[in-house]
């Protein structure tokens, strides 16, 4: 892994009011008022077994943005998100061709040690999954791992990371109770807390809000706005008005059927700045998604 | 549910309501079929009796034989009574030729101390020294098997020699330890280490496989969780999983253990024959089972009084552990 990323805060956050040409052609995009490209993903293929799942995706993700994942179900977004931090090793039978390059280094080179991976880059999953401990283990845990020991610094990490998820204020009377206990927008920003304590570079959502109330969807969304300024988050999402509303950038995936087989193979139509996607989309396929006439 | 409450809130028409009444309240169900039911609930009822009779029974007997041994005072601290050649007393054709003494050492129950403290200890022993060996090992394997192996063709291969483990009659364990670890070491070699031996051969796959299923029961999203915050699998298995299975670890391993401490058949081979306590893992031993066994063999008033108070004890402790494995099995289910 390259060390010599340190964190720039980049203040320019306005709203990403410059079109690109799509820089899935290659990742090749140099426009110079762009942020740094933190993931440069190259002819990725991924395979579980026999099934080609998802094939030619190209993006350049990139720092301190927020990137979406839209597409119809199955089209292979959760499995492209969890190639970003080697989540797939876990699967049997999954296999991922094409380079994945984070700050210049591929992920899936031999060399390259997944945990540390994975240090690097958090994820939130889908369902909340809330470890069946208290709520200040929960947020201590990877500290825990990855060597805190102090009471005094994980007591500050623990605080930290709860205000970041905007959870302290609801919990900070209660932090030894079970987390099984909370809601599940709670559980959730429990887990967003969770992966922040251990200050990962990227954070990966994989349908964050899909379980949450509005409400609770709005809180998180906000979250994710305020926090994008440290970190570089990539989410997917079925909600195309939360694409909209949050990210700076947008993938639109679908499928299509295989000629000899059965199965489905996911692609990517079109990567593009997120104003550009929902107001003039260069793909019919993506037109057609946003509009509703999904084809 | 009844027609009231049917007919009460519902705005459908009366005779849809009314339909709906006679369905809920079952008017529609025929004799017959009301007949055949009570016939199969009455079936069923007999064959939980016919099937809870033996367990009755054989509780019943051993309570009532075994009882005044046990709550004999001495029971649990005196060494084992010298019963005599109680064997020779009693068979006519022995004596008929001379041998034994027809008064035998076997006089009278109520003169001498009834005692089964060395095999109350030696059953401990045994059982401690097969669980020291047996659980670890256990759980390994099954972490191994389960976090590690997956559907590996070595873990596929463990899992099946663990299947085949499991089928072996336990008396061919007993033999197996007393072939390769009492023979060779002659006279010394029966000891409570060699019951351990056999007994943990016992356990083991037992352990590996109630472990297993448990580990099974830990959602995969915990692992995940784990795993995406930079875990290596070892410390998610230490701090995620096996603590989210440790109820269900924890209980199939007491009944592994419950089931070690019934075992007769390894032990007998093994473990030779003390009348007096013995702390430690080397030189002969006894156990509740062995003596079980071996009193019954032996015959008489008084060695049957010891084996029944024998059997009282080994059904107390191996009772006692089961319900500890129910209770904490029931306390701290994975969710
Ligand atoms: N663990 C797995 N094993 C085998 N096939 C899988 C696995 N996970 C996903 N797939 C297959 O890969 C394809 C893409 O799945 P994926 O979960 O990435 O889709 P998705 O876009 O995230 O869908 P959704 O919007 O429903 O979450 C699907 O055809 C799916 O059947
Ligand atoms: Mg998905």
């Amino acid at each position: 892994m390259s060390d010599t990323t340190e964190r720039k805060m980049t203040e320019d956050q306005g709203p990403a009011t410059v079109s690109l040409a799509p820089t899935g052609r290659g990742g090749a995009d140099d426009a110079a008022t762009e942020r740094p490209v933190v993931f440069d993903v190259r002819d990725l293929d991924v395979y579980y077994g026999a099934h080609h799942a998802v094939r030619d995706v190209h993006m350049g993700i990139r720092r301190n943005e927020i990137s979406a994942f839209i597409g119809p179900s199955g089209c292979g977004k959760t499995t492209v998100l969890r190639c970003f931090n080697r989540m797939n090793d876990l699967i049997e039978g999954a296999r991922v061709e094409g380079d994945i390059e984070y700050h210049g280094v591929n992920l899936y080179d031999e060399r390259v040690n997944p945990v540390e991976v994975r240090r690097r880059i958090g994820m939130v999953f889908q369902k909340p999954n809330p470890f069946p401990k208290s709520i200040y283990e929960n947020v201590a845990y990877g500290p825990r791992i990855g060597g805190v020991k102090k009471k005094s610094e994980l007591d500050d990490i623990v605080e930290r990371s709860l205000q970041r998820a905007a959870l302290w204020d609801e919990v900070k009377d209660r932090l030894k109770a079970s987390a099984l206990g909370m809601s599940g927008g709670q559980q959730q920003r429990l887990c967003i807390a969770r992966a922040v304590a251990v200050d990962p570079e990227v954070i990966l959502m994989d349908e964050p809000c899909s379980a949450l109330d509005p409400i609770a969807t709005g809180r998180i969304e906000d979250l994710m706005v305020e926090i994008k300024s440290e970190y570089t988050i990539v989410i997917v999402t079925h909600n195309m008005q939360q694409a909209a509303r949050v990210s700076d950038a947008t993938a639109f995936f679908s499928t299509e059927v295989n000629p000899d087989s059965d199965f489905r193979t996911g692609l990517l139509v079109e990567f593009d700045r997120t104003s550009t996607i929902f107001s003039n989309p260069t793909d019919q396929r993506t037109e057609n998604y946003i509009t509703g006439r999904f084809g | 549910m009844t027609t009231d409450t049917a007919t009460g809130t519902d705005p459908v028409p009366a005779t849809r309501s009314s339909e709906v009444a006679v369905a809920l309240t079952g008017g529609t169900l025929g004799a017959g079929r009301r007949m055949r039911n009570t016939a199969a609930s009455v079936l069923m009822v007999l064959a939980f009796l016919l099937a809870a009779t033996p367990l009755v029974v054989m509780g019943v007997q051993v309570f009532s034989q075994g009882i005044d041994a046990v709550t004999s005072g001495s029971w649990w601290t005196a060494p084992i009574p010298e019963t005599g050649r109680a064997d020779l007393a009693d068979n006519e054709a022995l004596q008929d030729l001379g041998f034994g003494d027809t008064s035998g050492g076997d006089s009278s129950a109520s003169e001498v101390v009834l005692g089964m403290a060395p095999a109350i200890v030696g059953t401990l022993l045994t059982v401690l020294g097969a669980s020291v060996l047996a659980i670890p090992l256990g759980i390994l394997g099954a972490v191994y098997l389960h976090e590690y192996g997956k559907k590996g063709r070595l873990a596929r291969l463990i899992r099946f020699m663990t299947d085949v483990m499991t089928g072996v009659p336990s008396v061919v364990m007993g033999v197996f330890v007393y072939t390769v670890w009492v023979l060779p070491r002659g006279v010394d070699g029966k000891s409570a280490l060699a019951a351990s031996l056999a007994l943990a051969c016992l356990m083991l796959p037992i352990v590996v496989r109630s472990t297993e299923e448990m580990l099974k029961l830990v959602p995969d999203n915990l692992r995940e969780a784990s795993a995406a915050l930079g875990t290596r699998t070892w410390k998610t298995t230490v701090k995620v999983v096996l603590p989210a299975a440790l109820a269900g670890i924890t209980s199939g391993s007491l009944l592994a253990v419950a089931r070690a401490a019934g075992e007769t058949a390894p032990v007998v081979f093994v473990i030779g024959f003390v009348t007096t306590t013995n702390l430690g893992f080397l030189g002969q031993n006894t156990t509740l089972s062995a003596q079980i066994y071996s009193q019954q063999q032996n015959g008489g008033a008084l060695s049957t009084e010891l084996a029944w108070g024998a059997a009282l004890t080994l059904v107390g402790i191996v009772l006692v552990l089961t319900l500890v494995a129910r209770g904490i099995s029931r306390r701290f289910q994975i969710g």
